[in-house]
């Protein structure tokens, strides 16, 4: 979607602006906003890509005035209503008004290490052979999905070169609407700087940009 | 059950007035899922500390001088960035498949991701606030020199500068050059020179003479 998410070549939000010795955390409750999160996201209820879904259906004005964690969190409770886990009413009220519902797994304290040390690798085999090797020069299609995509709009319509073959990944459009992993050659390309921003770009300068074959085609 | 009195208070927390609203809804929330049963508080506090206290910019610095020592090594983790990785203990969420781009006299590589936050947790821990906000992630492929300065990193016109954004579940790290004066440094020696900016590509490594004051 042309959420308020992608945001590769947008103007005026100001200089980066680096914080010596940051802490990881700058609030109580955003360690506790961090950690729900992820002990949520191990029932195992939706997937990452339908909580990177979640955040970025926000709407852009609200998106772009919350914090981070304050995104995370409104993505979490979204999903928790969508998936009947929890009530708007529940939610308004801050405590629990009717019975739980059953989900497929509780992350318990003593398996933590393990189940982050697993991680969730989407690497998958592939169905088919890669459409496109190394060196070939492939156009990004114009495409402006309304649903979850992971082609940034700064990409769309121009042309850069395959660098690497990624292998055959899980892909978020289909894995974030719940239509199963499909998984998808990724490909890494290369665009010179110049076709995407003219005479903008460095010279010499390039992005690098992880894309799957559906978003691509032959040029 | 309320999680009353947490055990580190925060300046930060509602700034000495009452708790905000945001701190009210996480905290009813938390209290709500527990009480549903869809999360073990235990688990909150393994995870909090997990990535608060154990999973850091160190981890990649011995990747990055463990390379710097040893060809075999740094031939490997550019080949198989996942699997070199993982031989030093790092693995698992948002690291679960790495790639490492070499900076040279001539090249350049700056990570970004301007759809969200990836990152590579295990080699770097959680990201930065400015690597998440919107002033890096529009810029970023944009405008890679200038933000670079403003980093402090001045780069000669004739260096490349290769973008790197994370819009897959491929997490890039940065393997910066070695610090001239440096032969014959031990590994720990070396990983105290290597910031986590340098591993990102927004900055450099320490020079050899800051050792002293970074060693811890």
């Amino acid at each position: 979607m042309n959420g308020a998410q992608d945001l590769g070549g947008m103007h005026g939000f100001g200089p980066v602006v680096p914080e010596p010795d940051e802490p990881v955390f700058h609030a109580e409750w955003e360690r506790r906003a961090f950690a729900i999160t992820l002990a949520a996201g191990a029932m195992g209820e939706w997937n990452l890509d339908m909580s990177r879904h979640a955040r970025e259906s926000l709407p852009p004005a609200e998106y772009l005035t919350k914090s981070y964690y304050e995104i995370w969190l409104a993505g979490l409770e979204r999903l928790l209503v969508d998936r009947g886990l929890v009530t708007p009413d529940e939610l308004e009220k801050g405590c629990q008004l009717v019975e739980p519902k059953p989900v497929n797994r509780v992350l318990t304290a003593a398996a933590v290490p393990t189940v982050l040390a697993r991680g969730a690798p989407v690497e998958r085999e592939p169905s088919r052979p890669a459409r496109f090797a190394v060196g070939d020069r492939v156009r990004a299609r114009n495409i402006h999905p309304r649903r979850h995509t992971r082609l940034p709009r700064y990409v769309r319509g121009h042309v850069g070169k395959i660098v690497i073959v990624h292998g055959c990944h899980v892909f978020p459009d289909s894995h974030a609407h719940g239509t199963g992993e499909d998984p998808q050659w990724l490909y890494c390309v290369r665009f010179a700087a110049q076709e995407l921003w003219g005479p903008d770009g460095g010279a010499t300068d390039s992005v690098h940009v992880d894309l799957w074959e559906p978003y691509l085609e032959p040029s | 059950m309320a999680r009353e009195a947490p055990h580190r208070h925060d300046h930060h927390d509602g700034e000495g007035s009452a708790l905000s609203e945001t701190e009210l809804r996480v905290r009813a929330l938390e209290s709500m899922l527990i009480e549903k049963g869809y999360i073990d508080p235990e688990a909150l506090d393994v995870l909090i500390e997990m990535y608060e206290s154990r999973v850091g910019p160190r981890n990649g610095a011995r990747v990055v001088a463990t390379a710097w020592s040893d060809d075999t090594f740094k031939a490997w983790l550019l080949d198989d960035a996942t699997a070199a990785i993982a031989s030093l203990g790092y693995t698992g969420r948002q690291g679960e498949h790495m790639r490492v781009v070499e900076n040279t006299p001539h090249v350049h590589n700056m990570v970004v991701c301007t759809l969200c936050s990836c990152y590579p947790w295990p080699v770097l821990g959680l990201p930065p606030v400015w690597y998440k906000s919107p002033p890096y992630r529009s810029r970023a492929v944009a405008d890679p020199r200038g933000v670079l300065e403003e980093f402090g990193v001045r780069l000669d016109p004739n260096v490349e500068v290769r973008v790197w954004d994370s819009t897959a579940e491929m997490r890039y790290l940065v393997l910066p050059m070695r610090p001239s004066d440096t032969e014959g440094w031990s590994v720990d020696r070396l990983a105290a020179l290597v910031t986590r900016d340098s591993m990102i590509g927004t900055g450099l490594p320490l020079p050899p003479d800051a050792a002293g004051t970074a060693a811890q």
